[in-house]
């Protein structure tokens, strides 16, 4: 039996290689092209570890000389993009959708339901839905390119988001605490500020973590919103290197190492809340 | 609950909620005060689902019975139903629509039975285990234009991975360029895919599985059932809200794919892995054909609806029947 037991954990084990290999493969590969230089990249066969190791791609985003081209030089400036509109919507949505979770969850009013199964249903409408009267009023006001409008565009898929996530944690705060705190004559919002928001605190934390990382992936929106070099999304800035400037492509692996560290770096310190905060975002709450 | 304010009884003529029988054990007055409670709490959020969603979908239903060319001082002609005819006619859209769902049942039926396969295997604690299940977050937060980037140069011509373990391998002779290949184009972007949110599966149906009583496990071991009777006889009927879940999240996701496809192929070659998104955008702001752009968004909200529902109605119903 001791035996067979042993077997069975050496199999699992091997079993787990693949899968391991499969996930890390691809990104070991992508930091060693990070740090070749295009000649060496183009070598065939391919040194899978670089033998002239270099950091330049990186240098070349964080301290550009000016022969280095266009997009590492204002890489920069996308990341910086990036982090204030992503930080923006997570804040705005944090604020005002804990009052709405919090109101559908636990105050009785006449049409609570149809909002909620409303929130649902407006979660599921695809972005391509709303692009056009989206890009038809911000360039008629002339916002294109401004950082507001990716903000307010980004509301529409991070609110309905956040509003079900905060909900489905919110309803696992026990009611009779709340109902202590209205015979001391504590207010709805007290009671939100002071009990229910603080009770479900990982569940918040864990929001904000979902909606930074969705609105920092996002790039359909940001592709349509933005044509000038100041106000590309980090994801847009990629895209460019790909597209237009095809050449420097150890250039862009470095841009997407660099792209990639936020949110893996987020997710790794919150990992303990990301299993809850998928199956609350996921549809059902 | 008691004092004198809950006793009093509201006069007002235009107490509509007099009628409800939702809350019954509380006095009127108190009631209406929390609905005000309630909708000066919704409001901001309201405002601004409001302006950035549902008007924006109402606008582009209406949108979408007009020729509507792109441009501020373009003049838009109202033509019915004929931008939604020529779309149906159009076999570049049944072709789309095809391609669509070739991507959605790849990606996303890979994703399920190597996310659950993996689930399980996180969940008979091999050694590791623990590392395994924090390795799989990576790949999921990644975001989808640097993984779309990344396997981009993975199956690149002239140097990418793919084709140099392969060559080292013996396998192939000289590098192939696989992107551009008609029939290998969207696997590939089906594999890029599924990298990026197997993960997302394999956690949620891990978290499920842990949830399990180690009980019944026992008592059906106990009962003399083997390891493959044990998951498909208990654990796989039981996994099956969290299955529905993850079912629909990534089919709805799937279905309206435009980042990934987007990076690595740009719809090639010869619109190969052109997808239904992928057509609106063209159509919206690349021929300048907004009306039908309108057209084909509004079909993939209601394709998108529809699945969902439909996916609702068929797992839910065999536990009514139980």
């Amino acid at each position: 039996m001791p035996y067979r037991k042993s077997y069975r954990k050496l199999f699992l084990f091997l079993l787990t290689i693949p899968v391991l290999l499969f996930i890390f493969l691809p990104i070991l590969w992508l930091f060693s092209a990070s740090l070749s230089t295009q000649v060496e990249l183009f070598t065939v066969p391919p040194h899978w570890i670089p033998q002239h190791p270099t950091f330049q791609n990186y240098l070349d985003i964080f301290f550009p000389s000016l022969a280095a081209s266009a997009v590492p030089r204002t890489f920069t400036v996308s990341l910086y993009n990036s982090f204030k509109i992503a930080s923006f919507v997570t804040v705005i949505c944090i604020v005002i959708g804990s009052l709405a979770a919090y109101a559908l969850v636990r105050i009785p009013f006449k049409f609570n339901n149809t909002i909620k199964v409303g929130i649902l249903a407006i979660r599921m409408i695809p972005e391509v839905s709303l692009i056009l009267p989206l890009f038809i009023i911000a360039s008629r006001l002339e916002m294109i390119n401004k950082p507001i409008v990716l903000i307010l565009a980004y509301m529409s898929f991070a609110l309905p988001y956040a509003i079900w996530m905060m909900a489905a944690f919110f309803q696992t705060v026990p009611i009779e605490l709340e109902e202590a705190a209205r015979l001391d004559g504590c207010t709805r919002l007290g009671i939100l500020f002071r009990i229910v928001m603080p009770i479900s605190g990982p569940g918040l934390v864990s929001t904000a973590m979902f909606v930074f990382l969705v609105a920092w992936d996002e790039f359909f929106y940001a592709l349509i919103f933005t044509s000038t070099l100041a106000s590309k999304t980090v994801p847009v800035a990629i895209a460019e290197f790909v597209g237009r400037y095809a050449v420097n492509i150890t250039g862009m692996m470095a841009g997407g190492i660099l792209a990639a560290l936020p949110p893996v770096i987020l997710a790794l310190i919150f990992q303990r809340y990301i299993v809850s905060g998928m199956t609350a975002g996921a549809v059902k709450g | 609950m008691g004092g004198f304010a809950f006793q009093r009884k509201s006069t007002h003529i235009f107490d509509m909620t007099a009628n409800s029988k939702a809350f019954p054990k509380r006095p009127f007055s108190l009631r209406q005060k929390e609905a005000r409670t309630a909708w000066l709490l919704l409001v901001p959020s309201l405002v601004v689902i409001l302006g950035v969603t549902l008007w924006p979908v109402i606008y582009t239903f209406v949108l979408s019975f007009f020729y509507a060319p792109t441009g501020i001082h373009q003049v838009r002609t109202f033509v019915g139903l004929t931008n939604y005819l020529n779309m149906l006619k159009d076999q570049t859209f049944w072709q789309t629509i095809g391609r669509t769902l070739y991507f959605t049942l790849g990606s996303v039926g890979l994703e399920l039975i190597l996310g659950l396969a993996i689930a399980q295997l996180i969940h008979s604690r091999p050694p590791g285990w623990k590392f395994l299940r924090v390795s799989l977050i990576i790949p999921w937060a990644i975001p989808t234009i640097v993984i779309g980037a990344m396997w981009r140069w993975i199956y690149s011509g002239d140097f990418g991975a793919l084709n140099g373990l392969l060559m080292q391998l013996g396998l192939i002779k000289h590098y192939i360029p696989w992107l551009t290949l008609p029939n290998a184009a969207m696997p590939l972007v089906i594999l890029a895919d599924v990298w990026h949110m197997m993960p997302f599966v394999a956690l949620i149906l891990q978290a499920a599985l842990a949830t399990l009583p180690a009980e019944l496990d026992e008592a059906a071991v106990v009962d003399g059932a083997n390891a493959w009777q044990v998951f498909w006889k208990i654990r796989f009927p039981l996994l099956q809200p969290a299955i529905l879940v993850a079912l629909i999240a990534r089919t709805v996701d799937a279905f309206r794919v435009f980042d990934i496809v987007y990076i690595i192929t740009n719809g090639g070659p010869a619109f190969k892995t052109m997808t239904i998104t992928y057509l609106t955008y063209l159509n919206s702001f690349s021929y300048g054909k907004q009306g039908t752009g309108a057209a084909l968004s509004f079909l993939i909200s209601l394709f998108t609806m529809i699945m969902a529902f439909v996916y609702i109605r068929i797992l839910y119903r065999p536990e009514e029947n139980q």
